[in-house]
C-alpha cells in the first residue's frame, strides 16, 4: 500500500460567492508525480494553491473541508503556516527569481530558516542546484545576477531554491508554459527525477507533458474532480465521458 | 471642391495660441534662470561659500545659510524617511486595499499635502515650542526656559510633517513595483511576511525609496513658511551646536536681505548669489532624485 501524502475530504473553496472548488476528495501517493489537467478556470490552480495555503493571500477565499496532509489537518486552527510551505514549497508559472545572485537565490530560503554558516550554505545551495539539474551551468558564475540567465534556467533555479528548503511535496502551476520546447524538456526530465525524494504535484495545460511526466492524473472540470486515475488509464481508457471528450480535443 | 482647399483659419488660430501660451512658459523658465544666473555668478566665489556675513551682512559669505539648510534637511530626513517609510509599509503590505483605515490614512496623507506651509508654521509654534517645548522645560528643567523656544530642533520636525505626504507616496509608489510574484516566491519558500519585506520587498524599492528622500529633501530645502516661527533666525553669529540653537537658513536669508536690510541696494549681489546657490542646490537634488528613478525604470525593464 502506497503512503497516502496528501488527502482531501468534501473540500468547498468559495472566492467572496462563487463556488470554485465543489466537493473535492482525493488521495495523492507519496513519491509520485500527479498531474492536474482540465480547460483553463477549472480550479486546478486553485486547488493546488490551497494545499500550501497560498490562497490565504487572496482576499475572500474560504475553504470548508479537510485538506490532510500527513494526516493533519492543514487548516487547523493550531498550524503555522510558514512551517507548513517549507514542508510544501511552490514552483510558479513564471520564474520568479529574486533580483539577487544566483548564489543568494538559492541561499535565500536556508538563511531565512537560521542558516548563516557559510560552508553549510554552500553544500545546501550547491546540492539544490544539482538536483535542479543546473549546477554545471552555473557553477562558474554564482555572484551573477540570476535575472542573466534564460528563462529556462532561471524557472531551474527557482525549483533548486525550493529544493534548498528541503520540502517533501513540490507543487508546480504550469512550470514549463512560458519555456520553449527545449527548455520544456528539461524541465519534465527533471520532475521525474524529483519524484525519487519528493511528492510532486503539477498542473498543467499540456495534456501531452501530463502523459509524458505522470504516473497519475486528475482531471477537473467547472471547479469538480471529474475523475482521478493511473495515468495511462486517463489517456487510454478514461471512466467519464467528460474526460475522454477532454482528453481527446473535443473540448477546452 | 474648393471648399476643402480653403484655409482652416479657426484650427490655426487656436494651435497658435496654444503654442504661445507653452512658449510663455519657456520663456520665463529662460528669464528667470538667466537673471539669476547673471546677477549671481560674479557674487560665487570660494569666500562667498565658507564665511560668514560680514558689515551688518552687506558683506562677506553665506555659510551659517548653508550649514543651517544642510542640518535642517539632514535632520528633517532622520525624521520623515523612516516615519514615512513604515507608514507606507503598513499601506501597501498589510492594510487590506479599501479597509476604512487604509482610506482615512490615504485620505489624512492628501490633506497633509495640501495644507499651506504657513499652517504648518503655525502648527509647529503650537505644538513643538508652546506644548511640546514647554512640558520638557518644565519637567525636566524646573521651568528654565531651552526648549520652549524656536530651535532647529522644532524647525526640523516642523518641515518633516510639511514632507511626509512626499516620502509616503513616493515609497509607496517603489514599494509597489516589486512584483506580487517576487513576494509570493518569497511566502512560499516559508519566509514570514516581515522576512519578506525586510529581504525583497525593500531593497527591490531602495532606489524608489531614495528617490523620495531625494524629492522630500529638495522641498524641505526651499520651503521658509514652516521654519519662519519654529527656529529659523535673522542672524546668528555661530553655527548651531545643539539641537536647541537657532540656525540660519538660505530661503530665509533672501527674504531678510530683500525686505529687512538696512541697505537693501547693497545687499543686492549677495541676494542673487544667495538664490543661485539654493537653486543650484534644488537643481542637483532633483536632477539626482530623475537619474535615480531613470535607472529604476531602466532595471526594470531589463
Amino acid at each position: 500500500m502506497i503512503h497516502e501524502k496528501i488527502h482531501t475530504e468534501n473540500m468547498f473553496l468559495h472566492y467572496g460567492s462563487k463556488l470554485a472548488l465543489n466537493d473535492i476528495s482525493i488521495q495523492i501517493p507519496e513519491k509520485k508525480v500527479t498531474a492536474f489537467i482540465g480547460p483553463s478556470g477549472c480550479g486546478k490552480s486553485t486547488f493546488l494553491r490551497s494545499l500550501n495555503r497560498m490562497n490565504d493571500l487572496i482576499d475572500g477565499v474560504k475553504i470548508e473541508g479537510k485538506i490532510l496532509i500527513d494526516e493533519i489537518n492543514i487548516y487547523d486552527k493550531n498550524i503555522d503556516v510558514v512551517t507548513l510551505r517549507k514542508k510544501v514549497g511552490m514552483v510558479f508559472q513564471k520564474s520568479n527569481p529574486f533580483a539577487k545572485s544566483i548564489y543568494e537565490n538559492v541561499a535565500y530560503g536556508p538563511r531565512i530558516n537560521g542558516v548563516n554558516d557559510r560552508k553549510q550554505l554552500d553544500e545546501i545551495v550547491e546540492t539544490a542546484l544539482k538536483n535542479a539539474a543546473i549546477w554545471e551551468e552555473v557553477k562558474d558564475r554564482m555572484n551573477d545576477s540570476a535575472m542573466g540567465l534564460s528563462g529556462g534556467q532561471q524557472q531551474r533555479l527557482c525549483i533548486a531554491r525550493t529544493l534548498a528548503v528541503n520540502p517533501e511535496i513540490v507543487l508546480m502551476d504550469e512550470p514549463a508554459s512560458a519555456l520553449d520546447p527545449l527548455s520544456t524538456s528539461k524541465i519534465e526530465e527533471l520532475i521525474v527525477q524529483l519524484k525519487e525524494k519528493y511528492t510532486i504535484v503539477i498542473v498543467t495545460h499540456n495534456m501531452q507533458q501530463a502523459a509524458r511526466i505522470s504516473d497519475l492524473t486528475a482531471f477537473f472540470y467547472l471547479g469538480e474532480l471529474i475523475e482521478f486515475d493511473k495515468t495511462k488509464k486517463i489517456f487510454t481508457n478514461p471512466e467519464k465521458k467528460q474526460t475522454e471528450d477532454y482528453i481527446t480535443g473535443r473540448f477546452g | 471642391m474648393i471648399k476643402s482647399f480653403k484655409k482652416d483659419i479657426k484650427g490655426i488660430l487656436i494651435e497658435g495660441v496654444t503654442l504661445s501660451a507653452a512658449l510663455l512658459i519657456i520663456a520665463i523658465v529662460v528669464v528667470m534662470i538667466t537673471v539669476i544666473v547673471i546677477g549671481g555668478k560674479e557674487q560665487i566665489s570660494w569666500d562667498f561659500l565658507t564665511k560668514f556675513p560680514e558689515d551688518g551682512m552687506t558683506k562677506g559669505g553665506i555659510f551659517p545659510a548653508i550649514y543651517g539648510t544642510a542640518l535642517l534637511v539632514i535632520i528633517m530626513s532622520v525624521a520623515a524617511v523612516p516615519f514615512g517609510t513604515i507608514t507606507a509599509i503598513y499601506l501597501t503590505e498589510y492594510a487590506k486595499e479599501n479597509s476604512i483605515i487604509a482610506k482615512t490614512i490615504r485620505f489624512a496623507v492628501r490633506t497633509l499635502a495640501v495644507i499651506p506651509s504657513i499652517i504648518y508654521g503655525l502648527f509647529g509654534l503650537g505644538f513643538f515650542i508652546k506644548f511640546v517645548g514647554t512640558q520638557m522645560d518644565s519637567t525636566f528643567l524646573g521651568g528654565q526656559l531651552k526648549w520652549g523656544q524656536p530651535n532647529i530642533l522644532w524647525a526640523s520636525l516642523t518641515m518633516a510633517l510639511l514632507t511626509l505626504p512626499v516620502v509616503i507616496v513616493s515609497v509607496e509608489e517603489a514599494l509597489k513595483t516589486v512584483p506580487k510574484d517576487l513576494r509570493a516566491a518569497s511566502l512560499a519558500l516559508g519566509a514570514t511576511k516581515w522576512q519578506t519585506i525586510w529581504k525583497v520587498v525593500i531593497p527591490g524599492s531602495i532606489s524608489g525609496i531614495m528617490t523620495g528622500t531625494i524629492l522630500a529633501v529638495s522641498r524641505g530645502a526651499g520651503e521658509v513658511a514652516p521654519i519662519l516661527f519654529t527656529g529659523v533666525a535673522y542672524y546668528v553669529a555661530t553655527l548651531p551646536a545643539s539641537l536647541s540653537d537657532q540656525f540660519m537658513v538660505l530661503g530665509y536669508h533672501i527674504y531678510v536681505m530683500t525686505t529687512q536690510s538696512a541697505n537693501v541696494d547693497k545687499t543686492m549681489p549677495i541676494q542673487f548669489g544667495t538664490t543661485l546657490v539654493l537653486l543650484a542646490l534644488t537643481f542637483i537634488l532633483n536632477i539626482s532624485a530623475i537619474i535615480l528613478r531613470y535607472r529604476i525604470r531602466q532595471k526594470k525593464t531589463d
